[in-house]
């Protein structure tokens, strides 16, 4: 069957590609477009591992098409800092050591910035509903926690 | 050792401060890559065909239809893998049989167990993968299959193999069964000691197997050249073992096989074993194109080791004074489809942080259709630490004594025997419960349907062989690799003890991951001893090459070698010449390396020995919901003695995910399977692993005992976090609810129902 041709935005940039009716966007971004930052976990929409943002949206790409993206505005970890500069959230992950194996990072990165654009000021309690979707396995969440509330602090002041 | 004394006398520099990973930026811009990132020119698909029976004959298999499938470049089954001798190869903790290793990756006469794989094709696309995968004709001959441990050990149990006479048992039985083996460890007179006792708590506990629950599910990517040299990339607890195992199993010769370190997104121990880098490699070797295999979420849960699961009977027999005087154990562990369940280290560390002179441990190792256990954070600890732990608690509380005071009293110091033979020669229990006693939280208030919980646990740690290389570049910067894959921030550590040797800034030090061709010999990352072995290969690398600065200042000055010291990163004139040159820093020694003698660089490669273990104690405070028993963490307390810190930062982080872990197979992890021996919940929705919303903020606090046979005091951290959280957890619900929690895991249900038994403790 012949692919489809999709006309999209990734990180800024206008971008074409090819795929089959069945490929998700998760497969799209890694094995057509080699943006391998965004991480397959489970590809049932579990662990939040491949978050992106759909025209804001945060979404499992695991649990959207590749064809869905026709038009739309895609943000990946590849896109979050900018230029050489890391994004606050970023840099203080690795001041907190807010990270060990790094495989949930790029997707709890994806999902902390969008929680932070919807809630500029979270509470402990919501930074963890707000990141109850993003499975991590080697840090008990607690410096995870700490990193956000911290990059949530300097982004206001900034 | 008088060099390990005077670094130890140093103040120490850069060790216990919190600098950036070296390797952190990859791993937040998205740039770091593993196991499933890496991609070839002309590389195809590797998928694998997984049995849908839990027990099965294989009668036939047919593959002509999908070997015709335009794009399918192969496919292969286990007769494309040689026959292995059967024969258990390595000490007894940890022995290895590829007889079944090999049926493991692909089955041979049976399959085992649901997800057990049966054949692998090898496709330009994913989706022919999956298409081809379809089209092979499995014939299977269902039998009666055995999932529970208890079940599996009845005398009418249907049989895995038919041939297993179970081992350690004299005079050999007669008939085959499904325990592979019996461990019985004891000291001193469990009779006399039991009839000395004013009480006696005996019970009974069931744990359910758990799962690893790394987020990186296995994946690889394999080429082979057509003179039998190939290449893996594999995201792996340890490349060199990655490499052993493929070549024994491909009856290749070790030299031709290069393993690249991918980064490793969690393992906990189950990335210590291989399962899909054989067929990678046997269908690239077929085809002459790379092949990458990624492992689905499904194929984690059905196909690769969650820890056992366990039935246990534990009894303690106490004085009235506190003095525990007999403990006996009775530990069965599903091994899974294969022998080598962690029974062994279950009995060993039962008993271990405490001193009791009767002391007894019986251990079976139990095959039943599941998937093959393998190592899990601390293996086997965890699991018979509940049930010790458990009676503990209740032993303090028949004799009315704190349980953290009666943990105290009866704690092992040097000198006291284990059930294994040796002596501990550390006493840092102790310790860890102290911590506790003064934490705050152990007698703050607790509400209505609130409870605590406390218990403890000990890990064996490990050292064993690591290699380490040095390289002095000429701007005065170093390469420092080791063959260790970094899970948890393993190169910020050997940075700092690098940078602590040689006298220079932390961010002068590179630390890198080499592959198996570019470094000695390393174990895998795993039994908490990368800190410990890999560091004193660093060290001692580091050593040599302060060594040679020295020569090299010593041959500038025109003075002799043993006129030269080292000194905080500079080489200084001593003795007679004291004071009569400038010293000489590391980086103006680098650069005039060239005239000097050339490149600087040392390796050391070492069979560490030396290790101390880890003693881990812990509060836990919970509230139970008598509506839906459901369990809330309201505050967790992890007191460890982690002999010294390296990176604090990256050592709290292991306690707090091993106290996470812990808190899940206390709570909510388990496999459940159907009447016909399929797994129900493969999958991290209905398989429910701790989400940030589960968890308060978890309170390491860190003991510094320092190991004395370390440079800089490293016991290891990795693993005795985990050991006591399960029975701190269990101890803290059967508080809150006055009923004693003896299954795992406790989820509502199974609360809701002891809410309703009125069984007390």
């Amino acid at each position: 069957m012949a692919k489809h041709h999709v006309t999209a935005t990734i990180n800024g940039n206008g971008v074409e590609f090819l795929c089959e009716t069945h490929q998700t966007l998760l497969e799209v971004l890694r094995d057509e477009l080699g943006l391998t930052g965004t991480k397959e976990g489970c590809g049932t929409g579990d662990c939040g591992a491949c978050s992106v943002t759909v025209d804001g949206r945060l979404v499992c790409s695991c649990l959207v098409l590749g064809v869905e993206t026709e038009g739309k505005s895609i943000q990946t970890i590849e896109g979050m800092g900018v230029g050489k500069d890391l994004h606050p959230l970023q840099r203080k992950f690795l001041e907190h050591a807010a990270l060990q194996c790094g495989i949930c990072t790029p997707g709890i990165l994806i999902a902390a910035r969008s929680l932070l654009e919807r809630n500029p000021n979270p509470t402990e309690e919501e930074v963890r509903y707000g990141l109850a979707g993003n499975l991590c396995r080697c840090t008990g969440y607690h410096k995870i926690v700490d990193a956000v509330l911290d990059a949530a602090r300097e982004m206001r002041r900034a | 050792m008088p060099d390990t004394i005077k670094l130890e006398e140093k103040k120490l520099k850069v060790i216990g401060t919190r600098p950036v990973r070296p390797d952190g930026v990859p791993k937040v811009t998205g740039l770091a890559r593993y196991g499933a990132d890496y991609s070839l020119p002309g590389m195809l698909w590797g998928k694998i065909l997984r049995s849908p029976h839990a027990h099965a004959r294989i009668r036939s298999i047919d593959t002509s239809q999908a070997q015709a499938l335009p794009g399918v470049k192969a496919v292969m089954t286990s007769a494309d893998l040689p026959e292995q001798k059967f024969e258990y190869v390595g000490p007894e903790r940890v022995a290895v049989n590829f007889w079944h290793m090999t049926r493991n990756i692909m089955a041979r006469e049976k399959v085992l167990y649901e997800g057990h794989a049966v054949a692998a094709v090898a496709a330009i696309s994913s989706t022919v993968a999956d298409e081809a995968l379809r089209l092979i004709k499995v014939d299977y001959e269902v039998l009666p299959h055995v999932i529970d441990v208890d079940e599996a050990m009845r005398p009418d149990a249907p049989l895995l193999f038919a041939d297993m006479i179970t081992r350690g048992v004299e005079p050999a039985p007669g008939k085959p069964s499904n325990i592979s083996k019996r461990i019985e460890l004891k000291i001193g007179d469990l009779e006399a000691g039991f009839a000395a006792a004013d009480e006696i708590v005996e019970m009974d506990f069931k744990t359910a197997p758990v799962h690893q629950g790394y987020i990186e599910p296995q994946g690889c990517l394999a080429r082979f050249d057509t003179d039998g040299q190939g290449e893996i990339w594999a995201s792996s607890q340890g490349h060199f073992v990655v490499r052993a195992f493929t070549a024994q199993l491909l009856e290749m010769n070790i030299g031709n096989l290069l393993v690249h370190p991918a980064e490793i997104g969690g393992g906990f121990g189950g990335k210590t074993v291989i399962y899909i880098e054989p067929v990678a490699a046997v269908l690239s070797r077929k085809t002459g194109h790379p092949v990458k295999i990624v492992m689905s979420r499904e194929d984690v849960f059905m196909a690769t080791g969650p820890t056992s699961g366990a039935a246990m009977t534990v009894k303690i027999g106490v004085k009235k004074d506190g003095k525990i005087v007999a403990a006996d154990g009775l530990f069965k562990f599903q091994a899974g489809a294969f022998p080598g369940s962690p029974v062994m280290n279950a009995c060993m560390c039962s008993f271990a942080p405490y001193d009791i002179p009767n002391v007894r441990s019986v251990g079976y190792d139990v095959v039943c259709n599941r998937p093959k256990s393998a190592a899990y954070r601390a293996p086997g600890s965890p699991i018979s630490a509940f049930a010790v732990e458990s009676v503990i608690d209740v032993a303090a509380a028949r004799i009315g004594m704190d349980p953290l005071q009666f943990r105290l009293k009866n704690s092992a110091k040097v000198g006291t025997p284990t059930v294994w033979g040796p002596k501990h020669a550390h006493d840092s229990y102790a310790a860890t419960i102290q911590a506790l006693l003064k934490h705050p939280g152990y007698t703050a208030p607790l509400g209505k349907n609130q409870g605590r919980g406390v218990a403890s646990g000990f890990w064996f740690n490990n050292g064993g062989e690591s290699s380490a290389t040095a390289h002095v570049n000429e701007d005065g910067t170093v390469v420092v690799a080791t063959g260790s894959p970094d899970i948890g921030g393993s190169r910020a550590s050997m940075a700092l003890m690098a940078a602590e040797t040689l006298g220079i800034d932390y961010d002068k030090v590179r630390p890198i991951v080499a592959d198996t061709a570019s470094i000695g010999y390393t174990h895998v990352t795993g039994g908490s001893r990368v800190t410990f072995a890999s560091g004193i290969a660093v060290i001692e690398a580091c050593k040599k090459v302060i060594g040679e600065l020295r020569a090299r200042a010593a041959m500038t000055w025109d003075v002799d070698v043993d006129d030269v010291i080292w000194e905080e990163g500079h080489a200084r004139p001593a003795g007679k010449n004291m004071g009569r040159f400038e010293p000489l820093s590391l980086k103006a020694i680098a650069a005039k390396k060239a005239v000097t003698g050339g490149p600087i660089s040392a390796s050391a490669s070492v069979n560490a020995g030396g290790v101390a273990p880890g003693f881990a104690s812990e509060l836990c405070d919970v509230e139970v919901d008598p509506e839906t028993g459901g369990v809330k963490i309201l505050r967790f307390v992890a007191a460890q003695d982690v002999g010294r810190a390296i990176h604090p930062s990256y050592v709290e982080g292991q306690i707090q995910g091993g106290v996470a872990q812990g808190i899940g197979w206390a709570l909510n992890e388990e496999y459940i399977y159907d009447q016909a021996g399929r797994l129900l919940n493969a999958g991290f929705l209905d398989y429910r692993i701790p989400v940030a919303s589960d968890l308060p903020m978890i309170e390491a606090v860190l003991v510094e005992v320092p190991n004395p046979n370390h440079p800089f005091g490293v016991k290891g951290a990795g693993e005795v976090n985990i050991v006591p959280s399960m029975a701190a957890v269990a101890n803290a619900v059967s508080h809150a609810i006055g009923r004693r929690m003896t299954e795992l895991p406790m989820s509502p249900p199974k609360v809701l129902v002891a809410l309703d038994s009125g069984r007390g403790d």
